[in-house]
C-alpha cells in the first residue's frame, strides 16, 4: 500500500485544468479505502465503509427508538413520521406481495432491510461522509445472502425435497418437450442467478451513482482555471441535479431490494410456481 | 502518478468480489438493526397500533350502541304516544255509548213511569167512579122510596123487601141504559 495516507478526499485536489496535468478521472480507486486501522493486506482491518454501515446502523436503531421505545396511542411527531415509513413497508410491500396472514412474520426483516438499504444508500449524499455504503459489493452480497438463505429454505420447508425442486425449476407439464430446457433455464435463473442480481442491482446503482456524483465534483474543481470556470458552473449544476435523482434513486433501490425480497418470499410460499 | 491512480494500478481488483471483513461488518450492522427492530422495537409499536385499533373501534361501537339505544327509545315514545292516542279514543267512545244507553235507559224508565201514572190514574178514576155510582145508587134508592113513601103514604119500612124492590128498579133502570146506549 502505498497511498499517501494524508489523502482524504476522493481526488487530488492539487490539479486543475492548464495545469499540464490530466484529469483526475474517477475509478475503481475511488472505491478503495486505507484502513483506519489494522492492515489492509490481512483481513483484519477497520475502514471508512464499515465505520458508516455501524453508525448508519446506531442511527437506524437510534430512530426507531426514539420514535418506537415508547410509542404512545396518539402518536408525536417523531413517532408520526416513524409510522409512515413503518406502515409503507408494511402495507404497501409486505401485505401486497405476500398478503396480510402469511407476511405478518417477515414484516420486521423486511422493514429492517429497506431501512438498513436505504441508511447505506444515503450515505451518499450525507455531506464528509459522502459514499454509499452499498456501492461496496459486499453490504448488498450479504443482505441479499440473507435473503436468499430464507427463501431457499423456505421453499424446503413448504414443499418439500421434490417440491422445491419442481418449485426451483419452474415444473409445468404444459410444456411438452420444452420442459427439460426450460427447467435448466429456471433453475440457473432461480437459484443462481437471482441472488447475484438481486445484489449486484443494488450494488450497481450505487456504484454508477457515486461514479456520477464524483465525476461533475471532480470536474467542477479541475476545471476552475481560467475560461474554465464557466463548464465548471455547468459541472456544479449537474453535481447539483445529480445528489437530487441519488436521493430519488437511493429510495427507488432500497424499495426495489425490499420488493424483490417478497417476491421470492411469496414465490418460496405459493402452493405453484 | 499521484498515489491514488498508483494504489488503483496495484488494486485491480474485481469490484464484485466482495472483502471478507466488509461481509462480516455488514452482516454485524445489519443484525444490530434487525435485533432492534424485530425483537423490541416494531413489537412495541405493532401492540400500540392494535391499541389505537381499539380504540377508535370502541369509539365507534360506542356511537353506535348510543344511536340503537336513542333509535329504541324513539320508539319506545311513539309506540307510547300511539297507545295513548288510541287508549283515548276509546274511552271517548266508551262514554259516547255509555252516554246513550243512559239516555235510552232513562226514556224507557220514563216512559215506564209515565205508563204507570197513567195507569194508576186510571184505576182511580173508575175506583172513584165506581165509589160514586155506589153511593149514588144508594142515595138514588132512598130518595126514591122517600118518594115513593110520601106519594103512596105508606111507608116502606121492610128494609129487606124495599131493598129487593129498589135493586131490582135500578137494575131494571141499568138494563134500560144498556139497551138505549
Amino acid at each position: 500500500m502505498s497511498a499517501d495516507p494524508t489523502q482524504t478526499l476522493a481526488f487530488d485536489t492539487s490539479c486543475h485544468l492548464f495545469d499540464g496535468c490530466g484529469f483526475p478521472a474517477p475509478g475503481l480507486h475511488s472505491f478503495l479505502f486505507q484502513p483506519l486501522w489494522g492492515d489492509a493486506d490481512s483481513n483484519l482491518y477497520f475502514n471508512k465503509t464499515m465505520l458508516l454501515a455501524l453508525l448508519g446502523s446506531i442511527i437506524i436503531v437510534g430512530f426507531f427508538w426514539a420514535a418506537f421505545a415508547k410509542p404512545k396511542v396518539v402518536p408525536g411527531k417523531l413517532q408520526l413520521v416513524a409510522e409512515a415509513g413503518y406502515d409503507f413497508v408494511r402495507r404497501g410491500v409486505v401485505y401486497e406481495t405476500i398478503g396480510k396472514k402469511e407476511g405478518e412474520k417477515y414484516v420486521p426483516l423486511v422493514v429492517s432491510l429497506f431501512f438498513f438499504v436505504w441508511m447505506m444508500n444515503l450515505w451518499s449524499i450525507i455531506p464528509v461522509a459522502a459514499f454509499p455504503v452499498t456501492a461496496i459489493i459486499s453490504y448488498p452480497a450479504v443482505l441479499a445472502g440473507i435473503v436468499y438463505v430464507l427463501w431457499v429454505s423456505l421453499t424446503f420447508k413448504k414443499h418439500g425435497f421434490v417440491g422445491a425442486f419442481k418449485n426451483f425449476t419452474g415444473y409445468d407439464k404444459t410444456l411438452g418437450p420444452v420442459l427439460p430446457l426450460s427447467m435448466t433455464i429456471e433453475f440457473f435463473s432461480n437459484l443462481l442467478v437471482r441472488p447475484f442480481t438481486h445484489a449486484v442491482r443494488l450494488f450497481a446503482n450505487m456504484f454508477a451513482g457515486h461514479t456520477l456524483l464524483l465525476l461533475f465534483t471532480i470536474a467542477s474543481w479541475y476545471m476552475l482555471n481560467g475560461i474554465g470556470i464557466a463548464y465548471s458552473g455547468v459541472s456544479f449544476v449537474m453535481v447539483i441535479v445529480m445528489t437530487a435523482f441519488e436521493l430519488f434513486i437511493q429510495a427507488v433501490q432500497a424499495y426495489v431490494f425490499v420488493l424483490l425480497t417478497c417476491s421470492y418470499i411469496q414465490g418460496a410460499l405459493a402452493e405453484h410456481h | 502518478m499521484s498515489p491514488l491512480v498508483q494504489l488503483a494500478a496495484e488494486e485491480a481488483e474485481n469490484p464484485l468480489i466482495p472483502p471478507i471483513p466488509e461481509l462480516v461488518i455488514g452482516l454485524i450492522a445489519f443484525v444490530i438493526v434487525f435485533g432492534f427492530l424485530a425483537k423490541k422495537l416494531l413489537p412495541n409499536i405493532n401492540k400500540v397500533l392494535e391499541e389505537r385499533r381499539e380504540a377508535i373501534e370502541g369509539g365507534i361501537e360506542k356511537a353506535e350502541a348510543a344511536q340503537t339505544e336513542a333509535q329504541s327509545v324513539l320508539e319506545q315514545y311513539k309506540a307510547q304516544l300511539a297507545e295513548a292516542r288510541h287508549e283515548a279514543a276509546r274511552l271517548r267512545q266508551e262514554a259516547q255509548e255509555q252516554g246513550a244507553a243512559l239516555i235510552a235507559e232513562m226514556r224507557a224508565e220514563g216512559q215506564r213511569q209515565r205508563e204507570e201514572i197513567v195507569a194508576a190514574g186510571h184505576a182511580q178514576i173508575e175506583a172513584d167512579r165506581k165509589a160514586a155510582a155506589g153511593a149514588l145508587r144508594q142515595d138514588v134508592g132512598k130518595l126514591a122510596t122517600d118518594l115513593a113513601g110520601k106519594l103512596v103514604g105508606e111507608s116502606l119500612e121492610d128494609h129487606a123487601r124495599q131493598s129487593r124492590v129498589i135493586d131490582r128498579f135500578l137494575d131494571e133502570l141499568e138494563e134500560k141504559a144498556e139497551a138505549t146506549r
